[in-house]
């Protein structure tokens, strides 16, 4: 077979090229995720050192930045545990109010004609598209009519009903995804409508309602700008307006103290992502799996 | 178990009308069939019943009593959906327990109904798995214990078989058949396929763009169908349906098409005289025509031009110019392409359908 269409000598050349080019890319992304990596990594060793020369670059070892777990670094301060229980009650309360509305709205968006049911659709999308920083002043003062200024209560209120819209649309897939004749099924067995809705599509869009409950927490954990901007008494801190205040309130910003809080800040989301990898791959938006 | 009587029931979603003027009654304990393509209002017919879909126009009665705004929960029925809708988050165990949970009987009571019907249609060995861990088989089965736990007065099944392999799909046909039986469940059986029909019901109703074309035994349905659509739908392999002009000749009347010819006995001759000149369609069942080497008088003289085994039979084509006739023939019969044979016709057997479609037998047995 003299005229064989494997030639020895170019596919080993098609093989370096190969390998030429897989060097290339991890080269790039290596560089690319650098400043990622450098940062996170100045957090965890600044957290812990004593000195910094040019005021960032740190130095030595020390606990001394942690002081802040068992005495405020200002008498003004709140104690750390306060602050940390509002960041849970935040977190939780905005989780909460999102999966119940979103929920529920879903739900009959997904199932039930009504007037406006396409322009409501439509608007729940505009609204996400919304940059949620151009409502700062009228949220100011719907808030100080209610009465809510300064409380958790306002800015749980305020970041749910940002993320309320983005849920409704996630869940509406999960709850479309749904055959009817499983819902029917249900009616005709002796439900009512409302045992067919938390006994068979609860459970049904169950993924979904994960989803949505972990976009909200996080972004209820994440939440910065409402909290400093509408919340001050430090009985209502919040660990974000706790990292905002040393960044802010020193005329020398602490170094140290600012990477120590910022990863004790950290801790908590990543012992979460540790513990449910697994169950999070499985996730995939608007995917009812397995079943029939 | 109940009696079920349906009048004037209608269906209307948007411009499209699902079911129009429905009438139809089920003795208790009956088991009828609801045949028709899809597409022709079946499934609604049966939503409608169980309370899923309300009426449009028209009423349900269970046992004499309007139905028309009970609650799906009070009307007892158990239906078994086309798609078996298990919840596949439940085991087969609660699933079939599900509607006697919601009726809040006793946790024995459960169990041990659960565990009789699961014997009945021998499922009882997978009580502990998930839906989505059985055949199709199984899941119809299952289906069918959640449907009959609840010991309903009216069964409703919707393409119960579509979803099974040929053979399952015999095996299950019987099953159900003696099941009802045997439970003296009033039954509709919702198909499209006219064997599951004519195999399993009592009465069949044939539905056609969701009007109601016929409603009687398998028997008279194939025998007297009383317009083309029941003719062309009932009967495999399908009738011949050759369109003639009705002509007089000495006395005679005569079917006739281009390069064909057939004369009828006396039988329909009052029905068709004053049809003398027009279009008609002439209905021949293939297995009631019968073929012959010797001329034969009543006989249609034609060349083969097509064979087909069947296995059982064969089917014999011709064609007389635009006319085809397809005749089944018994297997011993040696035919082959080319002969020319004569086809006869057996005069009680023959059909005649008028320009509106209508079966004159039935205009005769009217009259
Ligand atoms: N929920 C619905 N909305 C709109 N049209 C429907 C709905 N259900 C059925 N139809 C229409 O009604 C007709 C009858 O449907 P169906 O009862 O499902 O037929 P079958 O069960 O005989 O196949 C079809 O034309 C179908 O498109
Ligand atoms: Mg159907």
């Amino acid at each position: 077979m003299g005229t064989s269409r494997y030639r020895p000598g170019s596919l080993v050349r098609q093989q370096r090229k190969q390998k030429a080019l897989k060097a290339g890319m991890y080269t790039f992304l290596v560089l690319a995720s650098l400043p990622i990596i450098v940062g996170y990594l100045w957090l965890i060793v600044g957290a812990f050192s004593g000195n910094f020369v040019f005021g960032f670059v740190p130095q030595g070892f020390t606990l001394e930045n942690w002081s802040f777990l068992w005495k405020p670094p200002s008498p003004a301060w709140p104690n750390i545990w306060r602050t940390v229980l509002n960041t849970f009650i935040l977190a939780f309360g905005v989780t909460a109010v999102v999966v119940v509305v979103s929920t529920l709205g879903a739900y009959v968006i997904s199932r039930m004609q009504f007037p406006g049911r396409s322009l409501i659709l439509a608007s729940t999308l505009i609204l996400h598209a919304f940059p949620a920083i151009t409502l700062l002043i009228a949220l100011y003062y719907i808030l100080r009519i209610l009465g809510l200024l300064d409380t958790l209560i306002g800015v749980i209120l305020v970041r749910a009903g940002l993320m309320v819209p983005f849920s409704i649309w996630v869940m509406k897939g999960f709850f479309d995804d749904v055959p009817w004749d499983i819902e029917m099924s249900a009616l005709v067995d002796g439900a009512t409508r409302f045992q067919t809705f938390w006994r068979v599509m609860l459970p049904l869009v169950g993924p979904g309602i994960a989803a949505i409950a972990i976009f909200a927490f996080m972004s209820g954990w994440a939440e910065f700008i409402f909290l400093v901007t509408f919340v001050r008494s430090p009985d209502a801190w919040t660990l974000t307006s706790y990292i905002n205040a040393i960044i802010g309130n020193y005329r020398f910003t602490n170094y140290g103290l600012l990477a120590a809080v910022s990863l004790f800040y950290m801790v908590p989301v990543l012992l979460f992502f540790l513990f449910t990898q697994k169950f999070l791959m499985r996730v995939t938006v608007g995917g009812l799996k397995g079943g029939r | 178990m109940a009696s079920l009587r349906l009048e004037g029931l209608t269906k209307r979603f948007g411009n499209v009308v699902a079911v129009n003027g429905l009438s139809l009654a089920v003795d208790d304990g009956g088991f009828i069939a609801l045949l028709g393509p899809s597409g022709c209002g079946k499934t609604t017919t049966l939503l409608m019943i169980a309370g899923i879909y309300r009426p449009t126009a028209g009423k349900i009665y269970f046992d004499d009593v309007l139905m028309n705004d009970v609650a799906p929960k009070d009307r007892y029925v158990g239906l078994v959906f086309q798609s078996y809708a298990l919840y596949p988050h439940m085991t087969v165990f609660q699933n079939i327990a599900f509607p006697l949970r919601l009726a809040k009987r006793s946790r024995e009571e459960i169990e041990r109904k659960v565990k009789e019907v699961a014997a009945l249609t021998k499922i009882e060995k997978l009580l502990a798995r998930r839906p989505g861990q059985l055949s199709g088989g199984q899941q119809q089965r299952v289906a069918l214990c959640r449907a009959l736990v609840k010991e309903p007065e009216i069964l409703l099944l919707d393409e119960p078989l579509s979803n099974l392999d040929a053979r399952l799909r015999i095996e299950t046909r019987a099953e159900i058949k003696r099941l009802q039986r045997e439970l003296g469940i009033t039954t509709i059986l919702v198909t499209h396929d006219q064997v599951e029909a004519m195999t399993m019901a009592e009465r069949i109703a044939v539905m056609h763009d969701g009007v109601l074309q016929q409603y009687d035994p398998p028997g008279v349905l194939y025998d007297r169908p009383k317009n083309l659509f029941v003719a062309s739908f009932i009967g495999d392999p399908p009738m011949n349906l050759v369109p003639v002009r009705v002509l007089e000749q000495g006395g005679r009347l005569i079917l006739s098409a281009d390069g064909f010819q057939f004369s009828l006995g006396e039988e329909l001759r009052e029905g068709l005289s004053p049809l003398v000149g027009q279009e008609v369609v002439l209905g021949l069942r293939p297995e009631d025509l019968l073929l012959s080497r010797e001329e034969r008088p009543e006989g249609i003289p034609g060349e083969v031009f097509l064979t087909e085994p069947l296995g059982g039979g064969i089917l014999v084509h011709f064609a007389f110019g635009e006319v085809k006739l397809r005749v089944l023939a018994p297997r011993e019969q040696p035919v082959e392409v080319g002969d020319r044979l004569w086809i006869v016709p057996q005069g009680e057997k023959v059909h005649v359908f008028g320009p509106d479609g209508r079966s004159l037998r039935e205009a005769d047995a009217a009259a």
